[in-house]
């Protein structure tokens, strides 16, 4: 094993990644300024799960927007398309694990790695540490231990 | 009102910046958690970008009690570095890990008529319906769970 990381340059895209990031930073923005919320895509969902009054509208509408995404790009330019390599069998376990996981842990990439990070909560960067941490160790486990 | 159609635009430039970012594709964030591999840094870029801008807004919405559509400040005050903070954040790592997908790209993808993504949101989506089970059983038991 080598200890050097190799970048995929050709992979690489830092412009169209941080001009997103601008996109999703200034979504969050907005999110708080206007509705006083944290843009924390786990925890908009989880929450239709405790319906109350008043508080699902915005959360559908959430989810409304993120899923209506691609058809507004769309609109514009060609899709991007996804390319997604897990099994059926393999989206199924990942998607319990990140649906007990960020509600177990309250919060996903968006919630404690976007917007906790940028309000500098402690609480968040070792939610964010241990999700990426996992993160890494998985890909290493199943890329490079198991070679799938 | 007012507030759901500025969750819908919020959601909708939500999901535009995972589009432009690459980040709704799940091989390019597998490209990222790769760090043995050909490593694309990408992501850590997306995240440099949205906490920069995201910050501003953060230190801003910290001075005032309500927002500027007149409603009530919800940012969580918890400082708990508890074992479900972790535990959860691992359990979520790992499956991030297995198919490159958070809930945000889930939702995109699943918007772009990925039949794979129809499947991993709707595991998320019983993932979060058995934590909900959980919790609620644990607050009608008696005898509380350590």
């Amino acid at each position: 094993m080598t200890n050097a990381i190799t970048i995929a340059w050709t992979e690489f895209t830092p412009w169209s990644a941080l001009s997103g990031g601008v996109l999703i930073g200034l979504a969050a923005a907005m999110f708080v300024l206007l509705n006083g919320r944290i843009a924390g895509i786990s925890g908009v969902i989880g929450g239709l799960f405790k319906p109350a009054a008043g508080d699902v509208a915005w959360r559908a509408a959430f989810v409304v927007g993120l899923v209506g995404a691609p058809l507004t790009y769309g609109l514009f330019a060609a899709l991007p398309l996804p390319r997604i390599d897990a099994s059926f069998g393999a989206l199924i376990g990942a998607g319990l694990l990140v649906g007990v996981g960020t509600r177990y842990g309250s919060g996903c990439t968006s919630g404690h790695g976007v917007c906790g990070l940028a309000r500098l909560s402690p609480r968040s960067l070792v939610a964010t540490a241990a999700f990426m941490g996992a993160g890494f160790a998985t890909v290493f486990v199943t890329r490079h231990v198991f070679g799938i | 009102m007012t507030t759901v159609f500025t969750s819908l635009l919020a959601g909708l430039v939500f999901g535009l910046g995972l589009i432009v970012s690459g980040m709704a594709n799940p091989a390019k964030v597998l490209g990222f958690l790769d760090l043995a591999g050909a490593w694309d840094p990408s992501l850590a870029f997306v995240m440099a970008g949205a906490i920069a801008v995201a910050a501003f807004a953060f230190a801003l919405a910290s001075q005032r009690t309500v927002s500027f559509l007149g409603a009530a400040m919800k940012v969580p005050g918890s400082r708990d570095i508890d074992r479900r903070l972790v535990i959860g954040s691992v359990l979520f790592g790992i499956g991030w890990g297995v198919a490159g997908f958070c809930p945000g790209p889930g939702l995109v993808a699943l918007g772009m008529g990925e039949i794979k993504a129809l499947v991993f949101v709707g595991a998320m989506l019983l993932g979060m319906g058995i934590f909900e089970l959980i919790e609620r059983r644990k607050q009608e038991s008696p005898l509380r769970a350590a």
